[in-house]
């Protein structure tokens, strides 16, 4: 099965087509005349995802040259061929700079803001303030992700895949399991500070939003009753640029837009056994 | 007041600070910190909540909830200057300690390899690899009931599929996770690694290449302190004949059901 592909590149908007089999060839095309494209790094993301907002916030924020390699997780093409070779976990965001690929964005945001020297502020030199950073995209992994997969895999793709709502017990479920990590976000990483580090935004901010915008973006007031949380919230926009942030956001706000999207049977057989496991 | 480092070696992620600290020659106070509250191995340290040391027992764990609100280990104090996350830990540590370039090295793509195990470690190693513990002691130890033996299969299956990963993508031809040397990365892995073996699940079997990498990781810490640091785990199962606090058991029943779903 074929599928026209095309896309403009965001450096020098030259427009190239490709045609290409789904799943099974590399997608995204890639602006062979542009000279980014040719020397600068590659950024292979799905704005579905938060940790691939968060790199793309960074990357644009501090103007960082790399090649948008468009890719789209719900139609399965982290399984393509060509992208095992740049990430063999066949997860987004991956980064491939020359013959170096990198995967895990804490990774790709560390490396990008020490190849770029961008701002203190984002990753201090300051052990103590750093440690803090650490400390929090160390402690989100386990405390905040995976309630949030869990919440949009259960309202968003498995209906998209099964083509019926989740139980709505387990929706509960999973979001009264924030409860308590939200009120450690507030009480221990924010407390009466502006950001989560100090006076300035910092990675750990970016990665926070990015991963709670995926909520809120589908219509759970998760912060509600929290004030603290939501001029935090608000702070990080206007701190990131409301134009930048918005438009990092355009896809997840715009969820419902989803569901015309075309999904082939064969990777919805292949979703099915997990996502049957996840309403267990 | 120097550094306290707040641990208990039952835990992986406590194993990692613990070694990393003295290999590195890195003056620290050990507080004891008992995961299980209780005389759980027969001893009663100050940190416990028996009623004869109530008021030193009390401020101790005023103390220790004041240094780790998330109250978990491993935890840091460093002055006024408290730290959880053994990630971040252990880099707070490299930093101020100025320890040798291969545990964090300075070099951007070797240090974001390291960078990107701690990361995937999360999700794929940590919790996956502790589950045997759980599963085959610990539930046992607090219920008073074995759990089938698919649960356990269960936990391993996906723990394979975690160590397939680990030997194609993180560990590939190379003696250790970044290259020729040793790093935090390595560190993180074993002392999780161990846990397993600890309950006699031996994942090392039938793995040769993890096994190499095991006994490198084993020789570059030091036989000795590797040993050391893995006393508790691998003697585990002299817990069986333990009385655990009953008010223990109820606290922690919601969990150990979430564990068993």
């Amino acid at each position: 099965m074929e599928r026209r592909f095309s896309s403009v590149c965001l450096l020098c908007s030259y427009s190239q087509g490709q045609v290409v089999s789904a799943l099974t060839q590399h997608l995204s095309p890639c602006c062979s005349l542009c000279p980014a494209g040719r020397m600068g790094i590659e950024l292979y993301l799905d704005l579905l995802s938060p940790p691939c907002r968060s790199v793309y916030i960074f990357a644009k924020k501090n103007n960082i040259p790399f090649t948008f390699k468009q890719m789209e997780v719900l139609k399965g093409q982290q399984h393509s061929v060509g992208f095992g070779k740049v990430n063999i976990l066949r997860k987004v965001p991956a980064l491939k700079d020359g013959g170096f690929t990198l995967a895990e964005s804490p990774a790709i945001l560390a490396y990008l803001s020490q190849k770029y020297k961008t701002p203190d502020h984002w990753y201090p030199l300051d052990m103590k303030k750093r440690a803090r950073v650490d400390e929090y995209l160390s402690w989100q992994h386990s405390a905040i992700r995976p309630s949030v997969l869990k919440i949009f895999w259960l309202k968003v793709v498995f209906p998209l895949y099964m083509d019926q709502t989740a139980p709505e017990e387990k929706l509960q479920e999973a979001l009264e399991d924030l409860a308590i990590p939200l009120k450690q976000l507030e009480e221990k990483f924010l407390q009466d500070k502006p950001f989560l580090v100090g006076n300035m935004i910092s990675l750990a901010d970016l990665v926070a939003v990015t991963e709670l915008m995926q909520l809120i973006a589908i219509g759970y007031n998760i912060f509600e009753d929290m004030p603290k949380l939501v001029e935090w919230r608000n702070r990080v926009e206007k701190a990131v640029g409301k134009e930048l942030f918005q438009e990092a956001h355009k896809v997840i706000l715009n969820f419902q837009d989803l569901n015309s999207m075309l999904i082939e049977p064969q990777l919805k057989e292949q979703m099915k056994p997990r996502l049957l496991k996840m309403v267990a | 007041m120097g550094l306290e480092l707040y641990l208990d070696l039952l835990s992986q992620p406590c194993r990692a600070v613990y070694i990393f600290a003295k290999k590195n020659n890195i003056p620290f106070e050990f507080k004891h910190v008992e995961l299980f509250k209780d005389s759980i191995l027969g001893r009663k340290m100050p940190g416990g909540n028996n009623p004869g040391h109530s008021h030193e027992g009390q401020h101790y764990r005023e103390e220790f909830g004041k240094v780790n609100i998330l109250k978990k280990v491993p935890a840091l104090k460093d002055g006024v200057f408290t730290l959880a996350e053994s990630t971040a830990i252990l880099l707070y540590l490299s930093r101020k300690y100025n320890t040798p370039d291969h545990w964090y090295p300075s070099d951007t793509q070797k240090r974001a390899r390291v960078d990107e195990y701690l990361s995937w470690h999360h999700t794929n190693i940590r919790g996956k690899a502790g589950k045997t513990l759980w599963i085959k002691v610990l539930i046992p130890l607090f219920t008073g009931q074995t759990l089938p033996p698919e649960k356990l299969q269960e936990v391993m299956d996906e723990l394979a599929i975690s160590l397939k990963q680990f030997e194609e993508k993180f560990l590939q031809d190379k003696p250790f996770i970044v290259g020729s040397e040793i790093s935090l990365a390595d560190l993180m892995a074993i002392v999780e690694l161990m846990q397993p073996i600890g309950v006699g699940c031996d994942i090392f079997e039938d793995r040769p290449k993890l096994s190499e990498w095991r006994n490198q990781v084993e020789e570059a810490v030091g036989k000795e302190l590797f040993q050391e640091a893995h006393e508790l785990i691998l003697n585990i199962k002299e817990l069986g004949n333990i009385q655990i606090d009953p008010q223990l058991k109820e606290h922690l029943a919601p969990l150990l059901r979430k564990m068993m779903k």
